[in-house]
């Protein structure tokens, strides 16, 4: 199995088990107001609901120093995080791939080393081609 | 995982900032030894970091019809073991409590505790677990990061438990229902997040194979292969 083909059976079984609920909940039910209900709601929103349940009469007793004005702002922010992180793993993929790149002829240029054998680093810098 | 901003008796909150802020001091020390020694490993600290950014930004809908969103926190535990990831966990959590009011300060001890203390020991010692049994690299890697995840909502579930016992049966009635509410919609995710853990670790192995051997891997051999 190359690598390649494993990469996309992980990122099908990802996406799979992201869309399989999506497709499942079908369509929310109706609440006595008249309102649908949201689906899809996040656990941390249950947990302060169930805290609500457990002790009605806790009261916050700090709320946050700054709240998104908007669910809109909340996802901006959000994507930003993400965006954070997706960059930097970005630039490292960028960044061995390159460093791997100029590695290999240098080293067959060099001498027939053993590491070169062994080390699949840099070996396998034919694989990493198709495999990203 | 986000206690929410206030919704921790003041006790509570700052038993768990005390704990927390120890187990960010002695990552810190750990974090700062491992670069010293090899400053190559900054790159790898950096991936891990970033791993833990994206992942805890992805609110996944789960089968249970509400949505929740992984830790990321598993691939640094195997690289750098389990305290690395305190300090890295508390900056994310810090920029979701500032900037999105996810979580909170006077939460963020709880939250550090469990997305940033017993996921990565339970991931890790998973991982090594995993290796001394001699179980396929990629098995272990999966199962360490997935369990992690699921490690770091049952923790959840016992801070809120213990700050909240049910007025009738307690604490375990009161775990019930938080786990109720966290455990069951959190396992796809655990296992999104261990296959995302094995697809970014096969990387790091193909490309940054010296960076693994000088933190331990041994990668010659070919049994922590993938």
């Amino acid at each position: 199995m190359t690598g390649r083909f494993k990469n996309g059976i992980l990122i099908a079984a990802v996406l799979a088990l992201a869309i399989i609920p999506l497709i499942m909940a079908g369509q929310p039910s109706v609440g006595p107001d008249g309102i649908k209900t949201e689906l899809f709601k996040g656990s941390d929103d249950q947990a302060s609901a169930t805290i609500q349940t457990l002790a009605p009469n806790y009261k916050p007793w700090f709320t946050s120093l700054y709240t998104p004005p908007s669910t809109e702002i909340e996802s901006l922010l959000f994507a930003l995080q993400a965006a954070i992180g997706a960059g930097f793993i970005g630039y490292y993929i960028g960044y061995a791939r390159g460093r791997a790149k100029r590695q290999i002829p240098q080293m067959l240029a060099s001498h027939d080393s053993p590491e070169i054998r062994t080390s699949g680093c840099l070996f396998s810098d034919k694989n990493a081609e198709r495999t990203i | 995982m986000h206690i929410m901003e206030g919704f921790l008796p003041v006790a509570h909150a700052a038993s768990w900032g005390a704990v927390s802020t120890l187990c960010v001091g002695f990552g810190l020390r750990s974090i700062s030894r491992a670069v010293k020694d090899k400053p190559e490993l900054k790159m790898l600290l950096g991936v891990s970091t970033a791993f833990t950014f994206i992942l805890s930004a992805l609110k996944l809908p789960s089968v249970t019809g509400s949505c929740s969103h992984p830790t990321g926190t598993g691939l640094g535990a195997i690289l750098f073991g389990p305290l690395a990831m305190a300090p890295i966990s508390a900056i994310v959590l810090l920029f979701q409590a500032l900037l999105l009011a996810h979580g909170g300060i006077t939460t963020l001890g709880a939250n550090v505790f469990s997305m940033g203390v017993v996921g990565p020991i339970v991931g890790y010692g998973i991982y090594r677990l995993g290796r001394a049994v001699a179980l396929p690299t990629g098995l272990t890697i999966f199962l360490a990061a997935a369990l992690a995840d699921l490690a770091t909502y049952i923790t959840t579930a016992c801070q809120l438990a213990m700050a909240f016992p049910d007025p009738t049966g307690g604490f375990s009635a009161s775990l019930v229902k938080f786990l109720g509410v966290f455990a069951i919609t959190q396992i796809p995710l655990a296992i999104s997040e261990g296959l995302l853990t094995v697809l970014i670790y096969s990387f790091i192995q193909k490309h940054s194979g010296q960076e693994l051997t000088s933190l331990g891997f041994n990668l010659s051999g070919g049994e922590e292969r993938i």
